[in-house]
Order: C-alpha cells, then structure tokens, then sequence
C-alpha cells in the first residue's frame, strides 16, 4: 500500500468493525447457508433435514427442463451481449466522430443507464402488447405473428430486444471514454497510414479498444445472467408457462414458489462457481492489461 | 481524427463531398440510435396521458391526451393495490429513502474501510482486504434465498434496515475509495503527521475534501443502483406501505392480470414516475457519473 502509514494499535479496527460486520453476517453468512443446504434435504415443513450428499446437484442438473433452461441462459446472454455490444460500439465511434451536436447525442444515448430493468419490462409488454403494441404492429407488416406469452421465441424476443436496449448505454459510456483516451498523435498518424476508416477502425482502433472490449464483454454477461431479472419477471407477468426462463430466475421459482431448499440452493452454487470462474479470468486479464501497458 | 479532416478539406472543394457525405451518414446513425433510445419513452408518456378506454381501443397514441393531470395524479394520490393502504406519493417517498440510505451508508461504510487498508500498517490487515474483496465476486442474486432467511432470522423483514443493509454487503465502494486513496501523493501524508495530524483530523481535514469529485460520483451511481432495485425489495418487502415504485411495478402488473381493461393510464403512468428521479440525476450531473463510472474501472 503506501510507504508512509500510521501505526495505530486501535484506529483501524474501529474503521473496519462496520463494514466487515454486515460482510459476515449478509455475505459470509448466506453464502455459507447456501453451500450447506445444497447438501441437505429438508422436509416441506423445515422441521428436519438429512445430509444427501451431492443428491440435490444430481437432480437439479438432470432434472428434465435444467438442460432446456441453461441452453436458453447461454443463447439469451449471447445474443444480449453482442448486440449490446455492437450497436454500442458503432454509436459511440460516431458519436466519437463527429462535432457538432457531440454533447447532445451524448446525453441521448446515455440517459437509458438510469431506468431500471423492471420498468424498461412494463415499457417493453406494452409496446409488444398483443392489441396495442407498435412493434407487434411492425411485426405484423413484416408478416410476424408475434405472441408475446404464448410463443416461446417471441417472448424471447421481446426479453432480447428489452435488455439489449438498457445494456446499449453502460457500453456506450465505456467505449466513448475508450475511443476519447486514444492519443490525437496515434489518430494523426492512422489516417496518414491509413485512409480508409473502416479498415483504420478494425486494424488500429478496435485493438486499442480491446482491453474495454473485454472489460465489457465481462460486464454484459453478468448483466445478462444476473440483472435481467427484472425485466424477465415482468415480462412474464410472474407466471412463466411455457415461456423461456434463465437460470437465475430458476433459482428464485424453485427457492420461493417451489419451497426446495436444497434443489435451489444446489443451483445458486453452480452459479456462484460460474460467476468464480468469470471473475478470475477477469482479474487475470486485467492485472496483464496493467503489466504491458 | 475530426480535427484532421476539417483541417484537410478547405484544400481542395473536390475532396469536400464524400467527407461531407460520411458526416451526414455519422449523423443519421447517431440521429437513429438517439430515436431507439427516446421514442419507447416518448410513447408511454404520452399515451399516459389519455384514459384507459380510448388506449385499450386505440393502442398507443403519440400525441399528448387530456388525462395527464388525472392518471397522474391517480398514480400518486389514490391508494391501491390489494390492501388500499399504499400511493405513488409513499412509494415515492421509500424509493427516495433506500436511494438515499443505500448512497450514503455505502459511501460512508466503504471510505472507513477503504481509509484503514491504505493507510493503516496492523496485524490481519491483508487478512481484511481478502474477506472484503471476496465479495466482490458474488452478486447478490445467487445467494438470495439464504440472504432472505438471514434477514427473516433476524427480524428484519418489511423493514428499512432489513432493505438496504443487505445490499451494502459487497465492495464495490470499497474497491473505488481504495484505488482513489492509493493515487493521493503520499507527501501529503508526511506533511500532514510533520505538522502533527493525527489520523482522525488527516482523514477529516484532508482526506474527505480531496475525495468530493469522487464521493459525488459514488453517490450517484449508487443512488441511481438502489433506487433501482427490484428482486431484493420484492422479496423482503410484503407490508405494500413498504412498497419502492420499482417494486410497485410487479403489483401493478399483478391487478391488471384478469382485469377487462387493464389500468394502462396509470401503469404508464407509474413508470414514468419510477424513472423520472435517476434519469433527471444522471442527466444533471453527467459529467461526474461518467467520470466516476469509468475511471473506478482502472
């Protein structure tokens, strides 16, 4: 840390008392509940429970729509990440580019960061809706008959489309402040080796952004996972049917309306060893970012 | 690379036209994006403004109506969902309190800790950044339903406390305060215990007015971050006088379920108000939510 420190006997621990305390007992503590009970199996009334083992896990995996649900996980993040990601990169290059009008379109594009997902969810069945909606009704001139709660892929679109449109502005932030951290003398020099701006832009900007890129990359896939939530439960009104869930909200449908403690919680620590692993490699990446730059 | 081409173009009028076109494309895709990220919210708001009747038969509008005092005033005024006992103007009021609670706790928490593993040599300190930053690696949604009973446990359900301590758990203001306290020069430190400062007075004389750029960003991304919550409120919170507008959302759309014509005008309505707080302060203060949200990455 720093060379010059204070040497006090008491003072830190006093400093640190509060936030290690609420760490302990709402971090530590559920957390450790979690990886317990996802070895135990407790009977519906919570009176007794007996160690299973690695029972819970075998039957949440096997368990005849998890394979259904962790496939639409995978395709959902996917398809959220990389249009998020790509029409974020494309408006903040323009926005990046041009001069006159830079600070408006700034604010337009960025604005979105602050509506939480659950309204941008209400926004969303509205303008699916089945009766009103204006995207139905473009659907519709394209000749798509979009259900929105009833067909499994036209719910998923409409999650897709929602998510995509409150991830755009997070990403816009972070790759205009990439694209503006860029030295003028590497831009001078790009356009003087190289006219043509998309082929500058793929040769000589895009690994320059890199490093955000991944950074981002990381982000879209916890929002993907995690953050949706909102979005995913108003979009299905709380009653999935038959439509597309990821599997956090599985976690919250078993734990919650299921009353399986153990099957829930066997699922909240194959997430929690999923969001480990993305982390390391994360930190890995980012401590060589800090090494070669 | 803009400055280059407006220095390069007056040298000939010939080479003016395709750049001149390129600008004029940069526009129409930045006019378009602008368009995908105001219209939605545009519609809702106007379509507020007209009664259910005529959105139920005509879908939405994209006109202002004559119902816009009403269905607002409706949202914020006229107690609803199951139990009558809740409006807007108290959802309102939660909502501005676990923002509030949530900036303020999580700021205040975070320097104190941020402050003692900087700045302070003592036994276990390596051992306290590990159990803080490990935290760091697991969002609240996986481990929500042991945190739910934690929270039942301790009897804090429907209840402000129980609502955001909880989130405070993680160490994200934690990793920012500390990357900022690591760049300070540490001269400052020497001429400050030279002149005799002792920890308490460094860390409140100078520490905390240097750190204000920075303790504005926190405070408003981790407004806007509470104020948002959904998931954690939905589950704790089933007293509806403890309801935050987010998570009135979820009961709005549990009335229009079975409903003949749903409650539009003031569903709408209610969204609009749910956004209109956070929007209204990121836009206010864009300068140092974007500064705050992309240096803290470093």
């Amino acid at each position: 840390m720093k060379r010059v420190q204070f040497s006090r006997p008491l003072f830190p621990y006093l400093l640190l008392v509060p936030q290690l305390s609420i760490i302990l007992i709402f971090f530590y503590w559920p957390a450790a509940e979690a990886i317990r009970s996802s070895f135990y199996l407790e009977d519906p009334f919570g009176f007794s429970s007996t160690f299973v083992g690695f029972d819970n896990y075998h039957d949440a995996v096997t368990g005849s729509e998890y394979g259904n649900i962790a496939h639409f996980t995978l395709v959902f993040t996917g398809l959220v990440a990389f249009f998020s990601l790509s029409l974020a990169l494309l408006l903040a290059a323009k926005a990046d580019a041009v001069i006159r009008g830079a600070k408006s379109y700034r604010i337009f594009l960025m604005w979105v960061y602050a509506v939480a997902p659950p309204v941008a969810g209400l926004m969303g069945i509205l303008l699916f809706d089945q009766s009103l909606g204006p995207l139905t009704q473009l659907a519709e001139f394209f000749g798509w008959d979009l259900r929105l709660g009833v067909n499994y892929w036209d719910t998923a679109t409409a999650m897709i489309v929602i998510s995509v449109w409150k991830q755009v502005p997070i990403n816009f932030i972070f790759f205009l402040a990439g694209l503006q951290s860029i030295p003028r003398s590497v831009r001078e020099a790009a356009i003087i080796d190289d006219p043509s701006s998309v082929s500058r832009f793929f040769s000589i900007t895009f690994p320059l952004l890199a490093p955000t890129a991944f950074f981002l990359l990381i982000i879209n896939i916890t929002y993907a996972l995690f953050d949706t939530f909102g979005v995913i439960d108003i979009v299905l009104k709380g009653e999935p049917g038959n439509n597309p869930i990821t599997l956090v909200y599985k976690v919250f449908l078993d734990g919650f309306r299921g009353n399986d403690l153990g099957g829930s919680s066997a699922q909240s620590v194959i997430l929690m060893v999923l969001v480990l692993i993305l982390t390391v490699f994360q930190f890995r990446f980012m401590e060589r970012r800090v090494h070669y730059s | 690379m803009t400055d280059v081409q407006s220095t390069m173009a007056p040298q000939s009028t010939q080479r003016r036209k395709p750049i001149k076109w390129r600008l004029i494309g940069d526009h129409a895709i930045l006019i378009a994006g602008s368009l995908l990220m105001l219209l939605p919210v545009l519609m809702v708001l106007t379509t507020s403004s007209y009664d259910n009747v005529t959105i139920h038969k005509e879908g939405i509008q994209f006109l202002f109506g004559d119902q816009l005092v009403e269905n607002y005033q409706q949202a914020l005024f006229e107690k609803g969902g199951f139990t009558k006992t809740v409006d807007g103007a108290r959802m309102l009021m939660n909502s501005l309190i676990l923002g509030f609670g949530f900036a303020v706790g999580k700021i205040v928490i975070s320097m104190m800790a941020a402050y003692a593993i900087v700045y302070f040599r003592f036994r276990f300190g390596t051992v306290a950044f590990w159990v803080i930053f490990t935290t760091l690696l697991l969002p609240l949604e996986v481990r929500i339903l042991p945190s739910y009973e934690v929270v039942q446990s301790l009897g804090m359900l429907n209840s402000f406390s129980g609502l955001i301590i909880p989130l405070i758990a993680s160490a994200t203001g934690t990793f920012y305060f500390r990357q900022f306290f690591r760049s300070v020069p540490e001269e400052l430190l020497e001429a400050a215990r030279i002149d005799g400062a002792g920890p308490l007075k460094f860390f409140v004389d100078i520490l905390v007015p240097l750190s204000q750029t920075m303790i504005a960003a926190m405070f408003i991304i981790m407004f806007v971050f509470g104020w948002n919550q959904y998931l954690w409120p939905t589950l704790m919170t089933t007293d509806e006088s403890m309801f935050t507008l987010v998570r009135g959302i979820k009961q709005i759309m549990q009335v229009w379920i079975g409903a003949n014509i749903p409650d539009y005008g003031l569903a709408m309505a209610l969204a609009i108000i749910a956004m209109t707080p956070p929007v209204a302060i990121v836009i206010f203060f864009q300068s140092w939510f974007v500064k705050g949200l992309t240096e803290s990455d470093k």
